[in-house]
């Protein structure tokens, strides 16, 4: 029985949230390998298309509220998010237009693009927080959890609860089709078979006729959608704060490069292996050792690794492990 | 770099131009705001030239991608910190060795684990065995370090709860600023260099973050979130002044009211004390760079592989530089925190202390040292200006609102945001149209 309470705590605590977070981390990841992949640059200016995109959505939400419109038990913002999408994909290809494609014709180095990036998350910066300010905003409505802590507890007999909120099931769930929508878009569909082709050999690709700004454009547009729904996801679990989506970009950039810059299923992988670190080492696990161990050996510290201002920590000494043993990433990603 | 711009005619009365240009805002900002606030802008443009000096060093001369200035810029404001303050001698005795030792455990099992990882035949027991070395000595570390930190903070936690410093006068912690910083460029140089630019640049920005999570929570060292404030001076006090008979005599011989020209003089002497810094700075950085070893940095930057191929230590020479950097950063990070007599680690934001200084580098011309200047100064100047010149626009666009409309309100509310949103624009269109900077490296 008490093994039993240990793996609910464990789950409740470290499983679910990791797994969810883990989730936003994929898809944030997945935009910032997909950029370099296909345009060959790290884009610093990913976490704030993220709030961007969020932001978006925040106040598309806010409309819908206040024009009555809601989804049941389930939060607004989902409906919010395909209009939100659009938009953001409206600003990213503006972007590109005004701001990268230049550099594209000059062929300019790619160190260049990052610092250029640098100068769009400047901008999308300052714009994000005239347009919303720096508020800590909630827009999660409907039904807050699956399953309460109290109703396992009643429904199981154990002591600990497994508490599950309708955020963390619904980033999982989306997470899960959009990745697939996505694996499916680039290994069955012509379009995204010149994607990985123009990925794999630029000037091959080129050979065999495939008209360059078209993959770049499409490749922005996953890239907006993909930036906005991980914005959006992460926003839900926890709330939407500007800054905090700048700060995403260190464990964003981690996943991508512990799973290989460029590779898709890397970037999935590097976003768990990321989540579950920062929440296993940062978690007390206090409870858990206590159901598992005699009553008399309970520990009087919360048996934690670290204290969670170092989460940090954790996804960069990951990165710096990755890139000692395996400089190109778990999934041999590409160099440029 | 080709020869040509050395003789066009503008090129030559270009920079004296443009510093004169920028002497005149400042003096205009004397003459329509406070000369004040002029002075606080030269103070801290002064200080962001500095910064921007070592971005370019790193960047300019060496093609060396750092995003983690504010890392060093902050283990710079450490320095002072753990300078010039007192010590706290009951802390000492509750646990400061203890947590030296515990230190000193920690680096061991480090250094212990490189050398058995080189020492160790290849294979999984040496996987096992130095991740076991690794594990127990992290253990031991907490076990030493954790009652040692909880003994410190214990002591007096109102006002200190921390080791405190060594008393020593503050100018001595700029160079140690800047030696604490080199100190940690090398060790993300020795693990980051010599892999991709993107992953020196991650790498950095990762341990920016780092370097400002544990100044904000080991409150042991520098008292962390709860700020370290009055920190000692290297000018007098302005109380000082105004109490002083020579101070008022004289202020009264020109006619100036004692306690304004009070808080001038201070700035003055600081603006002094930085002058001196920079011209130093510069006279040494232009000496290193029109040497033979200038000349191979620069050879290294625009061709890596025919540099190798000469003979040169590329690797060696990248981290030469990048820890050389990084020490200026922190020179400029102690100054800064002496300027302003408090340490808050919160208020270190990237956006201000890593990727500013970029825009002030490539607006100056990255390359050219006295373009760095440039740019941190004019940079400096517009991130402060700007703020005031949007609000002016905003009241005057709004005008036709009523003044408690909370329209109005939000809007004058997040003008401040207005900052990165110029900087942003300003990089953006410095890079489209005139991508070599204000002055360009010659």
């Amino acid at each position: 029985m008490d093994i039993l309470n240990a793996l609910v705590a464990f789950a409740n605590f470290v499983l679910v949230p990791g797994t969810a977070y883990g989730a936003q981390l994929a898809l944030g990841a997945l935009g910032v390998t997909l950029i370099y992949g296909i345009l060959r640059f790290s884009n610093f200016a990913h976490g704030d298309t993220m709030a961007f995109g969020t932001m978006f959505t925040v106040l598309i939400t806010a409309a819908m509220q206040s024009a009555g419109i809601s989804f049941g038990p389930l939060p607004t913002a989902l409906l919010a998010l395909p209009f939100a999408i659009l938009c953001t994909m409206a600003l990213v290809l503006a972007t590109d237009r005004a701001v990268y494609r230049f550099y594209r014709k000059v062929k300019a180095a790619p160190v260049m693009l990052v610092i250029v990036s640098m100068g769009v998350m400047f901008v999308m910066n300052g714009a994000v927080r005239m347009i919303v300010g720096t508020d800590d905003r909630r827009f999660a409505d409907g039904e807050r959890f699956i399953i309460t802590a109290r109703d396992f507890k009643s429904m199981t007999g154990l002591s600990e609860g497994l508490a599950i909120r309708t955020t963390q099931a619904i980033t999982v769930l989306v997470a899960v089709i959009v990745v697939a929508a996505l694996f499916w878009f680039l290994n069955r569909t012509r379009t995204g078979k010149s994607m990985r082709a123009y990925a794999d050999n630029e000037d091959l690709a080129l050979l065999s006729g495939i008209n360059p700004e078209r993959v770049v454009t499409i490749t922005w547009l996953i890239v907006a959608a993909l930036a906005t729904i991980a914005g959006t996801l992460y926003g839900l679990d926890k709330s939407f704060k500007p800054f905090i989506y700048m700060q995403l970009l260190l464990p964003i950039f981690a996943s991508a490069i512990v799973g290989g810059l460029g590779s898709p299923l890397g970037a999935i992988a590097g976003g768990f292996v990321i989540a579950f670190s920062e929440v296993t080492l940062t978690y007390a696990f206090k409870k858990v050792v206590t159901y598992l161990v005699p009553e008399t050996w309970a520990p009087d510290g919360l048996v934690q690794l670290l204290s969670t201002d170092y989460k940090f920590a954790v996804s960069f000494a990951i990165l710096i492990i990755v890139l000692l043993f395996k400089p190109t990433g778990l999934f041999k990603g590409k160099s440029v | 770099m080709s020869q040509s711009h050395n003789h066009s005619p503008s090129s030559a009365y270009r920079a004296p131009l443009y510093f004169g240009a920028m002497a005149a805002l400042i003096i205009g900002v004397g003459f329509i705001q406070s000369w004040n606030s002029a002075l606080f802008i030269l103070n801290m443009g002064l200080i962001s030239a500095i910064m921007a000096l070592g971005v370019n060093l790193q960047w300019g001369f060496a093609g060396l991608f750092n995003v983690g200035v504010m890392g060093f810029v902050a283990l710079g404001g450490l320095a002072v910190v753990l300078v010039s303050t007192s010590p706290v001698g009951e802390a000492w005795q509750a646990g400061g060795p203890r947590v030296i030792f515990a230190l000193m455990l920690g680096v061991g099992t480090i250094i212990g684990a490189i050398l058995l990882w080189k020492k160790l035949a290849k294979g999984r027991v040496r996987a096992l065995f130095v991740t076991a070395w690794i594990v127990v000595g992290f253990f031991l570390f907490r076990a030493v370090f954790d009652p040692a930190v909880a003994a410190i903070e214990a002591i007096n936690p109102a006002i200190s709860g921390n080791l405190g410093g060594l008393g020593l006068p503050v100018l001595i912690a700029w160079p140690i600023g800047g030696l604490f910083a080199a100190g940690a460029a090398w060790l993300v140089a020795k693990t980051a260099l010599g892999l991709r630019s993107d992953y020196l640049a991650i790498a950095t920005l990762g341990i920016a973050e780092i370097i400002i999570a544990v100044m904000k929570n080991e409150d042991w060292m520098a008292r962390g979130v709860k700020n370290v404030i009055g920190l000692p001076r290297p000018v007098p006090y302005e109380i000082d002044l105004q109490q002083s008979e020579w101070f008022i005599g004289m202020m009264q011989s020109i006619g100036a009211d004692p306690v304004t020209a009070s808080s001038i003089f201070v700035k003055l002497c600081y603006a002094g004390l930085f002058l001196a810094v920079i011209l130093l700075l510069i006279t040494a950085m232009q000496l290193a760079l029109n040497s033979p070893w200038g000349r191979m940095m620069r050879a290294i930057r625009d061709n890596e592989v025919s540099s190798e191929a000469m003979g040169k230590d590329v690797t060696g020479r990248h981290l030469q530089i990048f820890v050389l950097g990084a020490a200026i950063c922190g020179l400029a990070g102690a100054m800064m925190t002496t300027l302003d007599g408090q340490l808050t680690p919160a208020s270190y934001q990237p956006l201000r202390f890593t990727f500013l200084v970029w825009v002030m580098v490539i607006v100056g011309g990255s390359g050219n040292n006295w373009g760095a200047v440039l740019g941190g100064l004019f940079i400096w100047f517009l991130w402060v200006e700007v703020e005031p010149i949007g609000r002016f626009v905003a009241q005057v666009l709004t005008s036709g609102l009523a003044d408690d409309s909370g329209l109005k309100e939000v809007i004058m509310d997040r003008m401040v945001y207005i900052r990165p949103l110029t900087m942003g624009l300003v990089l953006l269109f410095v890079l489209r149209f005139n991508p070599r900077g204000l002055l360009p490296e010659r």
